[in-house]
């Protein structure tokens, strides 16, 4: 089947920085992060939505980096793991993470600090069974989530206290 | 795991929506939330030429309260019926499954349209809209038209949408004073499709139940109305002996299969253990 395909105007926000890029509609939205930006920390697992690897935010929202075409993005704000980094606003966690050893080879990891990030946002004092549940479409390989959980509950606890 | 190629387009009404369909008969999918059809892309299930987004529709999105009915636009997202004030209040049966249905990243896209339209027999939306009388109202070529829930799900992923139609909303009428739902599933992860689940929603007079639904998700190709067991129950009060009788009924309602996730037996059997749990925390004081 002859099909012409069409590329496609993206005019999107990415951690702050305006980016136009002519692109194919085919396109995913972490593969555009990872090989035209760059932008490397947005892992690639499953590419069916099953693992959370790919996890960033679009307009303050977390979504699968994997189950979003690029051109979807036209027109609004991407915010990825480098992006939260470097705004200083997860150090917490991020520290928390190394100490508790919530990581082993961090395949996992920018997708459980943007998904707890959120789950923080919406709740200062997350049980470990609700921390559990709103992880639970984040596949760890290596840590057997407990000192992910751990990591979580003490930011949580920290975060209320101050 | 990449899609084939693909022409994209973003209508701004679902009369532009429909245009293109019917110019691409066939050989166009629409794109909600993306959950279920970009995977399908990535594997090359399917290879349309041209994806059409409607997310840059407008009128599609939101849940208003009109007289006895709740409507919610076909492209509302999961997280906004998970988090609605209004559907806690008129169709508490769906906030008890959201959460239940996928992971939060994926209910931040996903879309109640979406979900119908896929029809997939594990999916947690389309047993509660036969459960709770809901009607699917759909557009097309010849104008809008509503069918029952009841008779929308046809078998595996099929459904009464026509290719050239487009889901445009759900409607479903309030909770009646002094009925009561309850939700219930197994899974083998939080959030993933289940191997067996169900609703259960009816009037409750102490514990005794009138005007009973009880119907099953992921037994079958389509969501599963136990008439038996729901027969079994019709004015009885909820105790061991008709939670027996209803478990019993089951083996008449469920022809229940086999698959990587458990056995045909198994899946009988928490269908089983499913019922007296949904039964219980309906009549629960
Ligand atoms: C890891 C994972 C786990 C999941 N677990 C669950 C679960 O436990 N339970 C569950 O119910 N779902 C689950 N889902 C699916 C999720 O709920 C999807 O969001 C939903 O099934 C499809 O909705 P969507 O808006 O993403 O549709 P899309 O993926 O955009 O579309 C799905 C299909 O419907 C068609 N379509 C979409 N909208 C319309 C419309 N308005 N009119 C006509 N046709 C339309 C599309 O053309 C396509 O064929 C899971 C998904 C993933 C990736
Ligand atoms: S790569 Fe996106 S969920 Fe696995
Ligand atoms: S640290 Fe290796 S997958 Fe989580």
């Amino acid at each position: 089947m002859s099909n012409k395909i069409e590329q496609v105007q993206l005019d999107v926000d990415v951690n702050g920085e305006k980016i136009s890029r002519m692109i194919e509609p085919r396109l995913s939205l972490v593969d555009f992060l990872r090989n035209e930006l760059e932008l490397t920390g947005s892992h690639v697992g499953c590419e069916h939505g099953v693992c959370g690897a790919c996890t960033v935010l679009v307009d303050g929202v977390i979504v699968r980096g994997c189950l979003m075409l690029a051109i979807q993005t036209n027109g609004a704000e991407v915010m990825t793991i480098e992006g939260q980094s470097d705004s200083g606003a997860i150090t917490d966690l991020q520290e928390a993470f190394h100490e508790r050893n919530a990581l082993q080879c961090g395949f996992c990891t920018p997708g459980m600090l943007l998904t707890s990030t959120e789950l923080l946002q919406k709740k200062s004092d997350p049980s470990r069974e609700e921390i559990r549940e709103y992880l639970s479409g984040n596949y760890c390989r290596c840590t057997g989530y407990e000192a992910i959980v751990d990591a979580v509950e003490a930011v949580a606890a920290v975060r209320r206290d101050v | 795991m990449k899609p084939a190629a693909f022409n994209y387009a973003k209508p701004t009404s679902v009369g532009e929506a429909l245009g293109l369909l019917a110019k691409h008969d066939g050989d166009a999918k629409v794109l909600a939330g993306g959950q279920s059809l970009i995977p399908t892309l990535n594997m090359r299930l399917s290879t349309p030429s041209l994806l059409i987004d409607i997310n840059g529709i407008g009128d599609l999105s939101g849940i208003s309260v009109m007289g006895g009915e709740v409507r919610i636009g076909a492209l509302t997202r999961h997280v906004e019926i998970e988090n609605s004030s209004k559907i806690a209040k008129h169709v508490p049966l769906l906030a008890l499954a959201m959460p239940s249905i996928a992971h939060p990243a994926i209910r931040n896209r996903g879309t109640i349209g979406g979900s119908i339209a896929m029809a997939d027999p594990a999916a947690e939306l389309p047993a509660c809209l036969c459960a709770l009388d809901s009607e699917i109202e759909i557009t097309g070529p010849a104008g809008v038209r509503g069918v029952a829930a009841k008779d929308f799900f046809k078998s595996l992923y099929e459904t009464d949408a026509g290719e050239n139609e487009i889901l445009t909303a759900i409607k479903i009428p309030k909770i009646a004073k002094g009925y009561r739902s309850a939700f219930d599933e197994l899974a083998r992860r939080h959030g993933d499709y289940a191997m067996c689940g169900v609703v259960a929603h009816g009037k409750c007079d102490g514990d005794i139940i009138s005007d009973f639904r009880l119907v099953f998700f992921a037994v079958g190709g389509t969501p599963v109305i136990a008439t038996d067991a729901m027969d079994a129950m019709e004015g009885m009060a909820v105790n061991d002996e008709s939670i027996i009788a209803a478990q019993k009924a089951l083996d008449n309602d469920l022809e229940t299969f086999s698959d990587l996730h458990c056995s045909a037996t198994l899946r009988m059997h928490y269908a089983k253990v499913l019922t007296k749990r949904v039964l219980t925390s309906l009549v629960k004081p």
